[in-house]
C-alpha cells in the first residue's frame, strides 16, 4: 500500500535528551528497504500560494490553504506492506520527535 | 434457559468470534463476516426449534454463515464482491489449516489496534469479538444506535482504508499491543462494574479476558487481568447496599462475596504468577488478599504496603502513591498515612480521591471535625452520583 507522510512541524517537540535520528540514515534505511519512493522538503508557508477558481475567474492568495500554528514542512511516498510497517518506519524519522507526522494512506483512482 | 435458546446462547459465547474471524481472513470484509454470522445465529434460531440442535452445532454454524456470506455477495455485483466469492469458494477447496486459534487472535488485535479510537476500539470488540448487537452496545454505552453504527462503519472503513494488519503482532511490538488489548477489556469491564447496572459489559469483558488467557497462556499479565477482573466482581452482589448506595469494602457484607469467582480468580492469578509479575498480576494480588479477609479488620496489611512498593516500581502514578499511602495508614496508623498524603498533595492538587482518603483516614485517628471538613471538600469534586452518596452517607454520620 502506497502511504503518503507529512512531515509536520508541532508546537510541543519531544523534550527529552535522547539524541535525533539522523535523516540520511532515515533516507538511505528506506531506499535500501525499498518502501520510500520519493519525498523532500517543502518551502515555509510563507512562499506559498493558493490557487482558487471561482466563477471562471482564477484568485490567488498568498499563503497556505489554511492558516494554523503547524505547518508541512516536508514529505515522503511510501510503499509499505501495511500501517505497522508504515507506523514503524515513520516513527524514526527526525521530525517525530521534533514535530509530527501524519499517515495518510493514497487513495487510488482505480478503487 | 433451556434446551435450543441455552445450546444457541452456548455455541454463541464459544464460537461467535471463531466464526466473524475466519470469516474475516478468507473475504477481508468486517460487516460482510459479522452479518453472515449473525444470519447464521438468526437461521438457527428458526430451525433448531423444529429440526432439532444439529450433532455439531459449531460446525453447523461455520457452514451456515459462509454460505450466507456467499449469498450475500452473490447478490451484490461490484467487481469486488465476486472477487471475495471466489476467495470463499476458493478456501473451501484447501485443507483447513490449524490456525484458528490464531484466527481469534488476530482478530482481538485487530480491533484494538492503537490507530482507531478508543471508543471505537470497544465498539468493534464487543461487536466483531464478543458478539453483542448493534442496539446492545448502544444501549451499554448510553448513545443512540446510529452514533454507535456510524462509530464502528468508520472503523472497520479505517482498518482496510489504511492497512491495518489482520494479524497477531510480531515479537517486537506484542508487549505493546497486548497491554493495548488488555486496556481495552478493563475499560469494557470498568464499564460494567463502575455502573453496576450493567453487568453484561463485565461478563464480556470476562469472557473476552478468558479467551486471552486461552489463546496466551505464556503471557503473566492476561491471566493477571482476567484474575483482577473476578477477584472485583465477585463482590458484585456486595457492593450495592439495599437503598442502592455504594459501598466501600470494609462497608461490604463479606457473606454475599461469590467464593466460587475467588476461588477461580485464584487459581488464575498462581497460573499467571509462575509465568511472570506485571501491574495487573500485582493488582490481583492485592484484591486477592482482600478476598482473603473474613473481616475489613483483618485485612493483611502487611502484606499488602509491599504489594503496592512493588506496583509503584512497576506503575508509578499518583493514584497508586495514594492508594499505597492509605494502605500504610491501615498497616501503621492513621498519622503515617495522612503523613504520606500531604508529601503527595501537590501532584494530586484536585483529585477527589485525596480528600476522600484524607477524610477516612482522619475519621479513625478520631480527628471528627477534620474528617467532615475532608469529606466536604470530597464532595465538592465528585460528580457521580453513587460516589457522592456514599460520602454524604458518611459525612451525615460524623455530624450526628
Amino acid at each position: 500500500m502506497e502511504y503518503m507522510l507529512f512531515i509536520a512541524t508541532d508546537s510541543n517537540p519531544d523534550d527529552s535528551s535522547e539524541p535525533e535520528p539522523d535523516i540520511e540514515e532515515w533516507v538511505a534505511e528506506g531506499e535500501r528497504r525499498g518502501i520510500r519512493k520519493q519525498g523532500d522538503r517543502l518551502r515555509r508557508p510563507s512562499d506559498a500560494t493558493t490557487v482558487r477558481v471561482r466563477r471562471g475567474e482564477v484568485l490567488l492568495t498568498d499563503g497556505p490553504f489554511t492558516e494554523s500554528k503547524e505547518w508541512i514542512a516536508g514529505y515522503d511516498l511510501l510503499e509499505c506492506k501495511d500501517l505497522d510497517e508504515a507506523i514503524d518506519y515513520a516513527s524514526r524519522h527526525p521530525q517525530a520527535r521534533g514535530g509530527s507526522i501524519e499517515i495518510r494512506p493514497v487513495w487510488p483512482f482505480e478503487e | 434457559m433451556t434446551g435450543v435458546p441455552a445450546a444457541i446462547a452456548a455455541v454463541h459465547r464459544s464460537d461467535w468470534s471463531r466464526i466473524v474471524s475466519g470469516l474475516i481472513r478468507v473475504t477481508g470484509d468486517w460487516a460482510l463476516a459479522e452479518d453472515a454470522a449473525q444470519d447464521a445465529f438468526a437461521i438457527a434460531v428458526a430451525r433448531w426449534p423444529r429440526e432439532g440442535i444439529p450433532e455439531k452445532p459449531a460446525a453447523w454454524l461455520a457452514v451456515t454463515a459462509r454460505n450466507r456470506a456467499i449469498d450475500r455477495l452473490r447478490s451484490a455485483t461490484s467487481e469486488r464482491s465476486k472477487l471475495r466469492e471466489v476467495a470463499i469458494m476458493d478456501s473451501l477447496t484447501r485443507q483447513p489449516d490449524a490456525s484458528i486459534e490464531d484466527d481469534r487472535l488476530r482478530l482481538i488485535f485487530t480491533c484494538c489496534h492503537p490507530a482507531l479510537p478508543l471508543a471505537a476500539r470497544v465498539a468493534l470488540t464487543l461487536r466483531t469479538v464478543a458478539g453483542l448487537t448493534v442496539p446492545e452496545i448502544a444501549a451499554a454505552f448510553l448513545v443512540p444506535e446510529t452514533t454507535m453504527a456510524q462509530r464502528l462503519v468508520r472503523a472497520r472503513a479505517k482498518i482496510a482504508n489504511a492497512g491495518i494488519p489482520y494479524r497477531v503482532p510480531p515479537p517486537e511490538l506484542l508487549g505493546e499491543r497486548l497491554s493495548g488489548v488488555l486496556a481495552v477489556l478493563y475499560l469494557v469491564f470498568n464499564e460494567g462494574y463502575t455502573a453496576g447496572a450493567r453487568a453484561d459489559l463485565a461478563d464480556s469483558a470476562i469472557a473476552l479476558a478468558s479467551s486471552v488467557v486461552d489463546l496466551m497462556p505464556t503471557e503473566p499479565e492476561a491471566g493477571g487481568l482476567l484474575a483482577l477482573m473476578l477477584f472485583q466482581d465477585s463482590r458484585r452482589a456486595a457492593r450495592i447496599s439495599n437503598d442502592g448506595r455504594l459501598l466501600t469494602l470494609a462497608e461490604q457484607d463479606r457473606g454475599l462475596w461469590n467464593s466460587v469467582e475467588i476461588a477461580r480468580a485464584g487459581a488464575v492469578l498462581d497460573r499467571a504468577m509462575s509465568r511472570g509479575r506485571g501491574a495487573y498480576v500485582v493488582q490481583a494480588a492485592i484484591a486477592e488478599v482482600h478476598a482473603g479477609a473474613r473481616t475489613a479488620e483483618a485485612t493483611n496489611w502487611q502484606r499488602i504496603v509491599p504489594l503496592y512498593d512493588e506496583l509503584l516500581e512497576l506503575s508509578p502514578t499518583p493514584v497508586i502513591e495514594l492508594n499505597r499511602a492509605i494502605a500504610v495508614g491501615m498497616r501503621d496508623g492513621p498519622d503515617a498515612g495522612l503523613a504520606l498524603i500531604d508529601e503527595l498533595a501537590g501532584s494530586l492538587d484536585g483529585f477527589r480521591l485525596v480528600p476522600a482518603a484524607r477524610a477516612d483516614l482522619l475519621e479513625r485517628a478520631g480527628r471528627r471535625e477534620d474528617a467532615a471538613a475532608s469529606y466536604r471538600e470530597a464532595l465538592a469534586l465528585t460528580s457521580g452520583e453513587l460516589e457522592r452518596e456514599q460520602l454524604a452517607a458518611r459525612l451525615a454520620d460524623l455530624e450526628v
